[in-house]
């Protein structure tokens, strides 16, 4: 140690605690080397880190909520304060989420934040999706973190589907009894997928219990570690950017972690959490109470899940009902939209890089994002895609649609059944025009600083003018000059 | 490292920036100090409420104040207050260089031959851990029964003899307690808590009612009994089209004619709803003479197959 190094009375306790860390742990350069680490900046960057944020949200009030479930079905007779189910008899899980409701302090509020927290977790999840998709930022090196994310999204759905059916509540025991018979759907295994997975036939005797285990351990450690190997992987490949003057596929351009990046981090985290917290307390999200205890031989009419379970629910509407029976045996309807749909869905989005990297044969490293414009291919391909989810997602909602609009429910599926086979063509071929359109405007410009490159392929940044420049340097020339100085 | 970049937002403690202080940055700094009072103040706020007994409206905002003062605070801040010019830096190749490849792959491969040089062992180790993984299957089994015929009997089946119908409290039902408008739930008799029991009974309009062939003795006068689970995905089939005597599921909404075996007529579903024998005994309640006609709820792989 240097004598610059001495630690003397004198020095702060912040600097002592980093020699004691350091001379542990010996990790001063390469903290250091993470403190200078420079991230590229643009709001839709922000999408990814909102669905983690939301995540530690989920995971703080989740802890909360577990100190007072009671994840069991044994029968007990209602004596809480919610006067309308007094005397009822109901299970202790739905006993207990309406005492977090109603008895425990501050339970509702916690409860309801949660919820909202993962509704919010798996939108922004898939909104970052899209924008990686979008923008090619899924192509070399980064197919592995791809995979991560894909992973992440199919746990995370599951995961929220447990999480609300283990209040043993009217609508999650209906929703609980359709994830039965999709599972005995299945052909050859699905009897002994279901008989095990249940402890039986349905409603089973230990279903909640098991779901709780799911919820609260397996799969949020299976989530979590997923999420630390993507977070590492983003840290090792460092971030893409998009095109911009200097900014190239060999370069990183953008601000440093400490203190700039880490400081917007935080208050974006704060900034969820105050978001979340104020729907949670305001916005009332699954009252339970209003649904009563599960009854098998009961349904609520207009039973609609979680929105990120919508498209699977309109599938299963909206799909014809064929069957087919051979040698005694037999393939049930509700294996095809809800098990074979999201096998193709999730298997097709998993295996994406590898095919595009199939179709165009391009195989080289990309840092530098594309434009969507600039893949018109890709971005229509996508943009059909969506419509057809969308259509399946508003699918699930016929019944409520009907109501809503005074239409019959028979024609809402005609049409729903007609705009699932139009309009994702329709949609892929209005955004391929709309690609074709917007590149074309931007080409002249494009001529300014580099000869003229092929305009679907930027490979180096200055093929590319930003098209939005700098945004606040107009306001704040202004600002300095006008301003009188101070102190 | 650090350049000026293309010379966008210089930082107000960049280079240069020093100890000048602007109008701009002086409202920033209020606007700061603002944030975080209200961050205190929305603490200060859920302490009462939580105090006085809480409220949950009153709870998230209290929260969404302490939470959002803060993160409003620092986003204000480091956008007025900390280094703002961008800072350009070398990404560096991800791949190994060819030496390391061949480092490592030698490396590697001369462990490989280490373990080869014991062949014999390695396949039996390898082997070991295989039957180990195979071992570690047989506890799953433990999670649940065999599906047998639970799947394709109810509690109707079971005694071979003809069981009462009763409600949900376990009372019996004659045929008069039915009405032409209503649906009647109904479980076989000390079975009233069978998720696949559930049975609907209806009273229908006898001169459009056609039993099918092989039925025409399972209703008793005008009262006829289905499953109540849809045959899509096991839901019970709760809504009743009285006038157009239709049963609506509210699920997917499937819809079975109760006229006609309740065969499907619109939706998903594949399978008319089970019908169930109905006679009455001898002291006038119903009684199933036997199971329904077919498995209830959704299909499976072998629901055919006896």
């Amino acid at each position: 140690m240097t004598a610059a190094g001495a630690l003397t009375k004198a020095t702060p306790l912040s600097r002592r605690t980093a020699r004691w860390l350091d001379a542990r742990l010996g990790a001063a350069s390469f903290v250091r080397k993470a403190l200078d680490k420079v991230f590229p900046d643009h709001w839709s960057f922000l999408l990814g880190e909102l669905a983690l944020w939301s995540f530690v949200i989920l995971i703080a009030t989740g802890v909360y909520l577990t100190f007072f479930f009671d994840a069991s079905v044994e029968e007990i007779v209602y004596q809480g304060s919610y006067v309308p189910l007094q005397g009822v008899e109901m299970s202790r899980a739905y006993a207990s989420a309406l005492d977090l409701s109603f008895d425990v302090r501050a339970g509702l509020v916690m409860r309801q934040v949660h919820h909202w927290a993962a509704n919010v977790y798996l939108a922004t999840t898939v909104v970052h999706l899209m924008r990686i998709f979008f923008t090619g930022a899924f192509r070399r090196p980064r197919e592995l973190n791809w995979l991560l994310g894909v992973g992440m999204l199919i746990l995370s759905i599951v995961n929220g589907f447990v999480g609300y059916s283990l209040l043993d509540d009217q609508l999650s025991g209906t929703g609980l009894r359709i994830a039965y018979n999709i599972a005995i759907s299945i052909p050859v295994g699905g009897t002994w997928l279901a008989s095990l997975f249940f402890g039986g036939e349905f409603p089973g005797p230990d279903l909640i219990e098991r779901l709780y285990v799911i919820h609260i351990l397996l799969l949020p450690a299976v989530i979590i570690a997923l999420l630390g190997a993507h977070l590492a992987l983003v840290a090792r490949q460092r971030h893409t950017q998009f095109s911009g003057p200097g900014r190239t596929e060999r370069n990183v351009v953008g601000e440093r972690v400490w203190p700039t990046f880490a400081a917007k981090g935080t208050a974006a985290f704060f900034l969820t959490a105050a978001m979340l917290c104020a729907l949670g307390g305001l916005a009332q999200i699954n009252p339970i109470w209003l649904y009563g205890p599960f009854r098998p031989a009961e349904v609520s009419a207009a039973s609609q899940p979680d929105w990120y379970m919508g498209w699977l629910d309109g599938a299963l509407r909206l799909w014809p009902s064929w069957e087919i029976r051979a040698f005694g045996f037999e393939l049930p309807t509700p294996f095809y939209p809800s098990v074979l749909l999201p096998g193709v869905t999730f298997a097709l989005l998993a295996l994406w890089p590898f095919l595009e990297a199939r179709i165009t044969k391009d195989r080289r490293e990309h840092h530098l994002l594309d434009r969507p414009r600039d893949r018109p291919l890709r971005t229509a391909l996508g943009v059909a895609t969506l419509a057809f989810y969308t259509v399946l997602f508003f699918g699930g909602a016929s019944d409520v649609l009907a109501v809503t609009f005074q239409t019959s429910v028979n024609a809402l599926f005609r049409a729903f059944r007609t705009a699932l086979l139009v309009l994702p063509p329709v949609a892929g071929f209005v955004a391929y025009r709309l690609c074709r359109e917007l590149a074309r405007r931007d080409r002249p410009g494009a001529t300014d600083e580099a000869p003229a490159v092929a305009p679907a392929a930027p490979e180096d940044g200055a093929s590319h003018r930003r098209a939005i420049e700098p945004e606040d340097e107009p306001e704040r020339d202004p600002a300095s000059t006008a301003g009188v100085p101070r102190g | 490292m650090s350049t000026d970049g293309d010379g966008r937002r210089p930082g107000a403690n960049g280079p240069g920036g020093g100890e000048r202080r602007t109008r701009r940055d002086d409202r920033a700094e209020r606007l700061v100090v603002a944030a975080f009072t209200v961050s205190i103040v929305g603490a200060l706020i859920l302490a009462v409420v939580y105090i006085a007994g809480g409220q949950a409206q009153l709870e998230g905002v209290a929260l969404a104040l302490a939470l959002g003062g803060i993160g409003l605070g620092i986003a204000v801040w480091a956008r007025y207050f900390m280094a703002a010019d961008e800072v350009v830096e070398e990404r560096h190749a991800l791949a190994s260089t060819e030496e390391e490849v061949t480092a490592f792959t030698a490396a590697f491969e001369a462990g490989e031959q280490t373990l080869a040089r014991r062949g014999l062992l390695a396949k039996l180790g390898l082997g070991a851990l295989g039957a180990l993984g195979l071992a570690a299957l047989f506890p799953i089994r433990s999670l649940g029964p065999r599906p047998g015929q639970g799947l394709k009997n109810t509690a109707y089946g079971d005694g071979g003899r003809p069981l009462r119908l009763v409600d949900a409290d376990g009372v019996p039902i004659r045929p008069a307690d039915l009405s032409r408008s209503s649906l009647t739930t109904a479980w076989p008799e000390g079975h009233e808590h069978d998720a696949d029991a559930s049975t609907l009974l209806l009273q229908v309009d006898r001169e459009r009612f056609r039993p099918l062939p092989g039925r025409e003795d399972w209703v008793v006068g005008d009262i006829v009994a289905y499953s109540k689970l849809c045959t899509h995905t096991g839901c019970p089939v709760g809504l009743y089209q009285t006038e157009l005597d239709l049963l609506l599921c509210p699920c997917h909404q499937s819809t079975f004619d109760v006229l006609n075996g309740a065969e499907p007529v619109f939706g998903p579903a594949a399978r008319p709803l089970p019908q169930l024998p109905l006679d009455v005994d001898e002291e006038g309640f119903l009684v199933a003479t036997g199971d329904f006609s077919a498995p209830v709820a959704g299909g499976f792989w072998d629901r055919g197959r006896t």
